[in-house]
């Protein structure tokens, strides 16, 4: 705090903690939604373009179809589903449940693990969509 | 008078956001409504993987995927709103500073949302 004079003790920062799953997902939650924030622009620019017209439409193809364009894609993807799994935790805890170790661990893994799957399964009907092995 | 007011009075209803459960339940009502509007984006977007102008602009413009799209922006931009604003509470505490982003959160997801629903607008009017 800008206003602390005086070297009071403060409570233990994040590098202090031996590193949990619980507690990845939980940053990853924040970060990813600060992520999806950003990216919703990109949602923006990709339907103002398709109402502006063809020449507009087809920067956004050109960029989005270049390897870079991908990848930014990819990461949306996954933090979408990553966000999507992160809120779903979010509402069996707001019912009161979940909240012992184990459970908390076995939810952990299946939202760590499940938006990876959906993403691969995304991006392999996009390729299927696309005819990229046909 | 303020003193007349109970301590519970003064807690229902307000809290130091002056909104109550509000936010809370807002955020939570946009989740649930995000789930099933993403998954039609990203399916929609996966069908439609490498589509030109043209089909693009025509499945936009049927009217039933547009309603579709309007809640998902209604949704999702209210939904990123109430988030962002709670990052910038947590983490920026000067309140000049925590005031100036927060306006700046609301013009943020306002200005998404309208260029987003105008966009979706026009192409179903157009179409």
């Amino acid at each position: 705090m800008s206003d602390q004079t005086n070297a009071r003790p403060l409570s233990p920062h994040i590098q202090i903690y031996r590193w949990t799953l619980t507690m990845m997902l939980s940053i990853l939650h924040r970060a990813t939604g600060v992520a999806l924030y950003a990216g919703s622009a990109l949602l923006a620019w990709w339907l103002m373009a398709a109402a502006t017209g063809p020449e507009a439409y087809a920067l956004v193809r050109d960029i989005s179809s270049a390897w870079y364009g991908r990848l930014v894609l990819f990461g949306y993807s996954w933090a979408l589903f990553h966000h999507m799994f992160g809120g779903v935790r979010h509402f069996i805890w707001d019912t009161g449940r979940g909240f012992d170790l184990k459970h908390v661990e076995w939810i952990a893994r299946t939202t760590a693990i499940a938006p990876l799957f959906l993403t691969g399964l995304a991006w392999v009907l996009g390729c299927m969509y696309l005819g990229v092995w046909s | 008078m303020s003193e007349m007011r109970t301590p519970l009075s003064r807690v229902r209803g307000l809290g130091s956001a002056k909104k109550g459960t509000e936010h809370f339940w807002l955020q939570r009502v946009t989740a649930l409504a995000n789930i099933p509007l993403t998954l039609f984006l990203v399916g929609a977007l996966v069908v439609h993987a490498g589509a030109d102008h043209a089909t693009m602009a025509a499945f936009l413009g049927n009217p039933v995927v547009g309603v579709v799209m309007l809640l998902l922006i209604l949704s999702t931009s209210w939904h990123m709103r109430l988030g962002l604003q709670v990052v910038i509470e947590d983490y920026i505490h000067g309140e000049a500073t925590k005031l100036a982003a927060l306006v700046a959160n609301n013009f943020f997801a306002l200005i998404i949302g309208v260029a987003c629903a105008l966009a979706v607008l026009k192409l179903v009017i157009s179409q």
